[in-house]
């Protein structure tokens, strides 16, 4: 374990830390304990710079589960080492500006654990190299984003979001699953930069497509790209620091990684390349087009997000090219280098502008265009950072955006001349599509600026008023790192963009990366003014053409057709659910007992089954007494009308099963069976009380008849199995090596306790938990009917 | 003798009655249990035990004063924080294993090692017992609640 692996799981520690501090602390802000976490990590992270600089990738095994692969090993590269610098340095900033955004009454303990929950996650995605483990990594940022997009449990639209944005990621997480696996039984490796060792191997396999698309799927999902955009605009219901940090800065991008990560592990297939790039390009034009019409704040950036997410997408697709074989490469490596800085830059403006969104909604109390207007004067400084933010967002010298846009546009025109055999049927398309999208692009953009802060004032729910310092900070910090990156670009050129850029193709040397204003008159430039000058037009009579999105009919949108299929699933579901259930325990057990004994005699049919009863052992004339015993009590159990007469005799049967454990042998069983069979006795008796009167239903003589024909056939094939276990000794017993290392490997002498904390330890931490939850899913639900009881009386009385 | 008994209120009768031979043995017997159950659990790594039947032990002599008394008698002789129990017992539990990585070894490698403590002399530390200590609390605890859950609904 080293500083880095500590410093992955930093922020699950301080979530303890936190949920402590939070019940006995209540006068400070709890956000400024959770501050420092984020701080210290980013600045941990910067120091690692130089190293990934000078060429050498960081690389710290951890074994948690060798026997099947999954190993906790860190490994850094420049890829890693920019989206974990993006995590925890927006994460300092989002915390800060959570302090102002949310005030104390809120449940903060809940927020910051989440959010620290979150950031350990997505630091353990991007920083490990084994694909079982950062699986698991991935699947806790879905789920601490279900957490907080319902952090308002009380709105309706914040647990259908949460509940969508779930059910849509990890779906899609699930399929990544199957492709890591089939990945890693073709590889024998689960690291992946073993799978970009052997991608030939991966790609003579024959199942290497289909290990493609189910690892786009959990890119596509996580990503929110087209046709799975749908949930993050309902996860924007989530408090605004959240939607800034999680559904703008680093969580949709992980999905990103994800595809920069497994390019050189694909570099072989033409599927790749060409969803990727499609996909992305589709994005972009529909969620940048749907953007427009938003009158929500944030609704706007939502779709905005998407579709620049969609930009990233497709600039990945055709750096893709630069890796497959037989491509001009250099061509190629430009889109590349783009996609980088433009995750980079969309986390500065987009990041900011989240913020100021929040900004608003707190000092004015609506986010809604429509009713916002003219609050240049009132709210200057939110007004220059928007300002400086949304140019970039659009495209204008000289923000960030622009250079990232330029270079988006020049990899486009290029793909369109290159002589690609397998696009060049649509490569014309490209470029039209890319310059639409940004045509939209920049038309949201300047509704977002001009629509909130000129025009004519209107009422709004509170006073508006510039916003407190303390939120105001982030977004500025942001902001300005939009205008230092738009002026000095190549401070971070050789810095962050190269060795990541070089992660991603997987080259050695490191790519050449300077980038330049000025190219000459080039098309990109062309186009840029083109943007502008339609973009500007078409916001000026936007209202003219607004009628186009009339065409667009709720019946076929994708939203309806998920609420659709979650509407039908939901109702059969319930429906066999219901057909299946009757409430009797009875049939629940016959249900069991059926396939218990159907699938044995099944398999028995077909295996065959010989039984040697040669060696069995002596029966004593003890066991023989017993088994009277136990057959007495079981008759009167049957016989017996009363129900206290059935918990005694069941009592006695269980106590004769533990001297039977005695007689052969095993005393930690006779312990448990006895210790167990007195607390269920007891725990009869104390629901005795609770309990119906013996059997209100009927017995027909059918009825019995089905039970009494289950029970000997269950008691046929238990006592057949447990023969012909005896009888085929296919494997050598297992106990020889347990007792063989008991004392050796765990310093223990009893093997049965041994095995349950040492060699079996999983399946001991397991029980526990399960046993855990069993007690307190009791506890709620005896406290929820005897609290459900004291209503009714109240209401009645 | 039943029908007598519930003519003359059979249920606010049996809760006055007290068995007071009961009362007392169980009073005795609790503690003898309960040594008996440290005894199981600590012994486990060498003898016959462990925290699983160190646990249920346990909570049986809870169970016998349960019987002897009722559950809010029970409550006021043995204020027990079950839930808390719960929680402390799932962090043993899952923060053992854990913790013991920090040594760079894979998942549930124990580490054991030996000090000497003055008056006691030289014990095993074994970093089982601290995992099965988490067993012991989470059966012990969950135990106790499903029971007094279960037997404490108002009707």
């Amino acid at each position: 374990m080293t500083l880095l692996h500590f410093f992955i799981l930093l922020p699950l520690l301080a979530a303890v830390a936190i949920g402590i501090i939070y019940k006995f602390q209540k006068n400070i802000h709890l956000g400024w304990f959770v501050l420092p976490v984020p701080f210290v990590i980013v600045s941990y992270l910067f120091t690692l710079i130089p190293n990934i600089q000078s060429g050498s990738n960081i690389y710290k095994p951890l074994n948690f589960m060798p026997r099947i692969g999954m190993n906790f090993d860190v490994y850094i590269d420049g890829l890693g080492l920019l989206f974990a610098i993006l995590i925890s340095g927006i994460g300092t900033l989002v915390v800060l500006y959570s302090i102002g955004y949310l005030s104390q009454d809120e449940k903060l303990g809940n927020f910051y654990i989440y959010l620290l929950m979150f950031m350990a996650a997505m630091l353990g995605v991007v920083m490990i190299d084994n694909v079982l483990m950062m699986y698991m990594f991935w699947e806790l940022t879905s789920i601490s984003s279900f957490l907080l997009i319902a952090f308002w449990t009380t709105k309706e639209k914040s647990t259908y979001g949460a509940q969508k944005s779930m059910l849509i990621t990890m779906f899609g997480g699930f399929m990544m699953l199957g492709g890591f696996i089939l990945l890693g039984s073709i590889t024998e490796s689960y690291s992946i930069r073993e799978m970009i060792q052997s991608s030939d191997l991966i790609a003579s396999s024959g199942v290497g497509t289909l290990a493609v698309i189910l690892i786009l799927f959990g890119a596509f999902t996580k990503s929110a790209q087209f046709p799975f955009y749908i949930w993050l605009p309902d996860a924007m219901e989530a408090p605004t620091p959240v939607s800034a940090y999680l559904h703008s800065a680093t969580m949709v991008k992980a999905g990103l990684y994800l595809v920069a990560r497994f390019t050189p592990v694909f570099m072989w297939s033409t599927t790749w390349v060409n969803t990727i790039l499609i996909v992305g390009l589709i994005t972009l034009l529909w969620a940048s087009f749907n953007a427009v019409i938003k009158d929500d704040m944030k609704a706007v950036l939502a779709f905005s997000t998407v579709s620049q997410l969609g930009l990233i997408m497709s600039l990945l697709g055709v750096g893709a090219l630069a890796v497959t074989a037989g491509f001009n490469e250099e061509i190629f490596t430009v889109a590349v280098i783009a996609a980088v800085f433009h995750i980079i830059n969309h986390a500065t403006f987009k990041g900011s502008l989240f913020m100021v969104t929040g900004i608003i909604d707190h000092q004015t109390g609506t986010r809604s265009i429509k009713r916002l207007g003219a609050l240049l004067t009132i709210m200057p400084i939110s007004f220059t950072i928007t300002l400086i933010t949304a140019f970039s967002m659009a495209g204008l010298p000289p923000f960030n955006g622009f250079l990232s846009k330029e270079l988006f546009l020049e990899a486009m025109f290029e793909i369109s001349q290159s002589n690609v055999s397998f696009l060049s049927a649509i490569s014309v398309l490209f470029p039209l599509l890319a310059i639409v999208g940004s045509i939209f692009t920049f038309v949201y953009s300047m509704k977002l600026l001009f629509g909130v802060f000129t025009g004519e004032s209107f009422d709004t729910p509170k006073e508006p008023s510039e916003a407190p310092v303390l939120m105001l900070i982030s977004p500025a910090i942001l902001a300005s790192l939009v205008v230092i990156i738009g002026l000095f670009p190549n401070i971070l050129s050789n810095t962050i963009i190269s060795p990541a850029a070089s992660a991603i193709l997987d080259r050695q040397n490191f790519v050449d990366v300077s980038i330049s204003f000025w190219h000459g008159i080039t098309p990109a430039l062309l186009s840029t003014i083109l943007i502008v000058l339609v973009g500007a037009v078409l916001y000026y009579f936007r209202d003219s053409w607004a009628f186009v999105y009339n065409y667009i009919k709720e019946a076929y949108t994708l939203n309806n057709l998920y609420d659709q299929l979650l509407k039908q699933s939901t109702y059969y579901s319930n429906k066999a659910t219901q057909s299946l259930s009757t409430g009797f325990l009875r049939t629940y057990l016959l249900y069991i007992f059926g396939f218990f004994v159907l699938f044995n005699f099944m398999t028995m049919f077909r295996t065959g089954l010989n039984l040697d009863l040669s060696d069995l052992a002596p029966i004593g004339i003890q066991e023989v007494i017993l088994v009277f015993v136990i057959l007495i009590s079981l008759g009167i159990i049957m016989m017996t009308k009363s129900r206290m007469v059935s918990i005694i005799m069941l009592g006695a049967v269980g106590f004769s099963m533990a001297l039977f454990f005695v007689f052969f042998r095993a005393p930690d069983l006779a312990l448990t069976q006895l210790a167990i069979e007195t607390v269920t006795t007891t725990l009869f008796l104390v629901c005795f009380y609770h309990l119906p009167k013996v059997s209100k239903l009927p017995e027909t003589r059918q009825f019995k008849l089905t039970n009494f024909v289950i029970a000997v056939l269950v008691g046929l094939v238990s006592i057949l199995i447990g023969l012909s276990a005896y009888s085929h000794r296919i494997f050598d017993s297992i106990s020889e090596y347990h007792i063989e290392h008991v004392y050796d490997l765990a310093a223990g002498k009893n093997m049965v306790n041994v095995i349950l904390v040492d060699f079996r330890g999983y399946d001991t931490v397991f029980e526990t938990v399960v046993f855990a939850i069993a007690g307190i899913g009791i506890y709620i639900l005896m406290r929820m009917t005897s609290r459900r009881k004291d209503d009714g009386n109240e209401e009645h009385s | 003798m039943k029908s007598t008994l519930k003519r003359a209120g059979y249920k606010a009768l049996q809760r006055q009655m007290n068995d007071v031979h009961l009362q007392f043995i169980s009073k005795v017997a609790f503690f003898i249990i309960t040594m008996f159950s440290f005894n199981l659990f600590f012994a486990g790594h060498y003898t016959p035990g462990g925290g699983f039947v160190g646990g249920l032990l346990m909570s049986s002599a809870v169970l016998l004063l349960l019987i002897a008394y009722d559950i809010k008698t029970l409550e006021k002789m043995l204020p027990i924080p079950l839930k808390f129990l719960i929680s402390l017992g799932l962090l043993f539990a899952l923060g053992v294993p854990l913790f013991l990585m920090i040594f760079g070894k894979p998942l549930f490698t124990h580490a054991l090692t030996d000090i000497s403590v003055p008056i006691l002399g030289d014990i095993h530390i074994h970093s089982a017992v601290f995992f099965d200590l988490g067993v012991f609390l989470v059966v012990f605890g969950a135990t106790i609640l499903i029971l007094v859950s279960v037997g404490g609904v108002k009707d």
